[in-house]
């Protein structure tokens, strides 16, 4: 299970050209195995080229990239090796489906790192069960399933490489409440099958209140916020200011503050607020 | 990697150039061909050179991205000159060289006007943008709907094909970083592996291009779109006085090159 640290990562699109523009700037992080990371940020804040660069799928403009201490754009086999060690699931992942059948896509990745037919065979059925897709499913050509399924066997080709560490961009974009919720209860099962890192790009607070013991927001290229989600949405205004939103419970406590009521503490979940009103109650703060 | 080619690409200006009709560019540049080819002589060439240099300090167009245009096509203007200077009879430079002075001077003007050609297209397309070159198309060609040619629909198929380049260009990169990030290589191999590497990329790039030219279809059949009769246009085209003053100018021209030609010069 791997660390990784960035150091001062900088990058800069079509440098040298009119159309120069810094998608990230000075970005120092640390992410330690086994966490569960909420990266959130507005469009074009650089969360997309950030994870990008996690798996020396881009090249600093400056800047590093350790991941357990070497640097992932050393040389050439270390920009390959880690791409086995990060796995990173594209937004709309199912754009990327090309084989004839579902269990050839999966295996699609572990194929690439010449493992055995066996190894293959153990890692695919490994994955999909993960993902929640059914062995029935295998022979069908990934383009029949329905989005929720596509997304899932997308989201299984990259786990069946068995990544330490798992970044996922806005995984439940564009799919519908149940479908959200089984993709984010793949995911955090898999975390704790797996005690793999995973990294979360989301818009949705709520899901990123819930699910992740620590939320990085960017904005413009730089980490605005770092920490618990206790201490992030400690400051609801913050976010709101960068333009994003904040939970139900946080949007709520924040109104009911501005209305005078008292209530205590950093607020996200709505047993949090539930708790948080009735003690206000109780004391008599409304 | 792939955001670095450059086919018709239209560089935004307000130069008297950019300013021009697009149906007087076209026009202007059907002239500039016909001079181009009718030029025979170093004194037509030479005037054919100075307009088009003359064109482009006009629409400040670098020259730097006009040779990057040419640059695909730098094998076929070596072969063309290689041919001249080989296959042409005249006075050896040396005797007993199969080279000539007559060959030499071919060559030079066949790679002149080959670089012409192309930097004269490139200045239209770098200073007109797609829809206004489309429109401008169908404009001028639109006498032969009369004879139930499609102009419209050719026209629109065109603009659309441009308008969707970049957009495809941007899905094969994110297809591409996709495949690699789960561990694909593109760049080792031998031949035959690197086309079947391809295939990861080329089958989700066709289903998504049907894909959106469905969605496409779609949305222009519920904004009620039927073709082109009776359609207006935002932006009616207006021939001004500068229009009238290039027009007169490439006459001219044309004719300076036909008159050259004419007395042998």
């Amino acid at each position: 299970m791997p660390e990784l640290r960035i150091e001062a990562l900088t990058h800069v699109y079509s440098a040298g050209t009119p159309f120069q523009k810094t998608a990230i700037e000075n970005i120092d992080l640390t992410i330690p195995q086994g966490q569960m990371i909420g990266l959130l940020g507005h469009t074009g804040s650089g969360k997309s080229t950030f994870i990008q660069h996690l798996n020396a799928l881009l090249k600093p403009t400056s800047g590093r990239v350790l991941c357990d201490g070497k640097d992932v754009n050393a040389d050439k086999f270390s920009r390959r090796d880690v791409k086995w060690q990060v796995g990173l699931v594209f937004q709309y992942p199912e754009y990327q489906l090309f084989e004839e059948t579902v269990y050839k896509d999966i295996a699609f990745g572990p194929k690439n790192r010449k493992l055995s037919e066996s190894e293959i065979d153990e890692r695919v059925r490994e994955a999909a069960a993960f993902v929640g897709v059914d062995e029935e499913l295998f022979e069908r050509s990934p383009l029949e399933l329905s989005g929720g399924q596509k997304r899932r066997v997308a989201i299984a080709g990259v786990i069946a490489m068995r990544p330490g560490v798992l970044v996922l961009d806005e995984p439940t974009a564009g799919l519908d409440p149940a479908g959200c919720r089984q993709i984010l209860d793949n995911v955090a099962a898999y975390r704790e099958k797996t005690g793999s890192t995973v990294i979360l790009v989301s818009h949705n607070m709520d899901d990123a209140a819930r699910m992740a013991e620590r939320l990085i927001v960017f904005d413009h290229g730089h980490v605005a916020m770092d920490g618990t989600p206790e201490e992030v949405f400690r400051e609801p205004r913050r976010l709101i200011d960068i333009g994003l939103n904040v939970p139900h419970a946080s949007a709520i406590a924040m109104a009911l503050r501005e209305r005078g009521v008292a209530l205590e503490g950093s607020i996200y979940t709505h047993e949090q607020l539930k708790a948080a009103i009735l003690r206000a109650k109780e004391v008599g703060a409304c | 990697m792939l955001k670095d080619i450059t086919l018709g690409q239209f560089f935004p200006g307000d130069t008297l150039v950019h300013r021009l009709d697009p149906r007087t560019k076209l026009i202007l540049l059907v002239v500039y061909i016909v001079a181009l080819f009718q030029a025979k002589s170093w004194w037509s060439y030479g005037l054919v050179l100075f307009a088009t240099v003359l064109c482009m300090a006009v629409s400040k167009i670098h020259p730097r991205s006009i040779f990057k245009g040419l640059k695909p096509m730098l094998f076929i203007i070596v072969l063309t000159g290689l041919l001249n200077i080989f296959y042409t009879q005249g006075t050896p430079v040396l005797p007993g060289w199969i080279v000539t002075w007559e060959g030499i001077g071919r060559a030079v003007q066949m790679i002149l006007r080959i670089t012409l050609l192309i930097a004269g297209t490139f200045l239209l397309t770098y200073t007109t943008s797609p829809i206004a070159l489309t429109d401008g198309l169908e404009r001028l060609l639109s006498p032969l709907k009369k004879i139930k040619v499609p102009v419209h629909e050719m026209t629109i198929m065109m603009s659309m094909a441009l308008r969707f380049i970049p957009t495809l260009i941007e899905e094969t990169d994110k297809i591409m970083s996709a495949q690699k990030a789960r561990g694909a290589d593109f760049e080792t191999g031998r031949l035959t592996e690197r086309a079947k590497a391809l295939l990861p990329i080329l089958v989700p790039l066709f289903v998504s291009a049907f894909r959106r030219a469905d969605e496409l279809a779609v949305a222009m059949e519920s904004r009620c779109y039927h073709g082109g009769e009776g359609r207006t246009r935002m932006k009616q085209m207006k021939l001004q006085g500068i229009d009238a003053l290039a027009l007169v100018l490439g006459a001219v021209f044309l004719a300076a090159v036909i008159v050259l030609r004419h007395f042998g010069l």
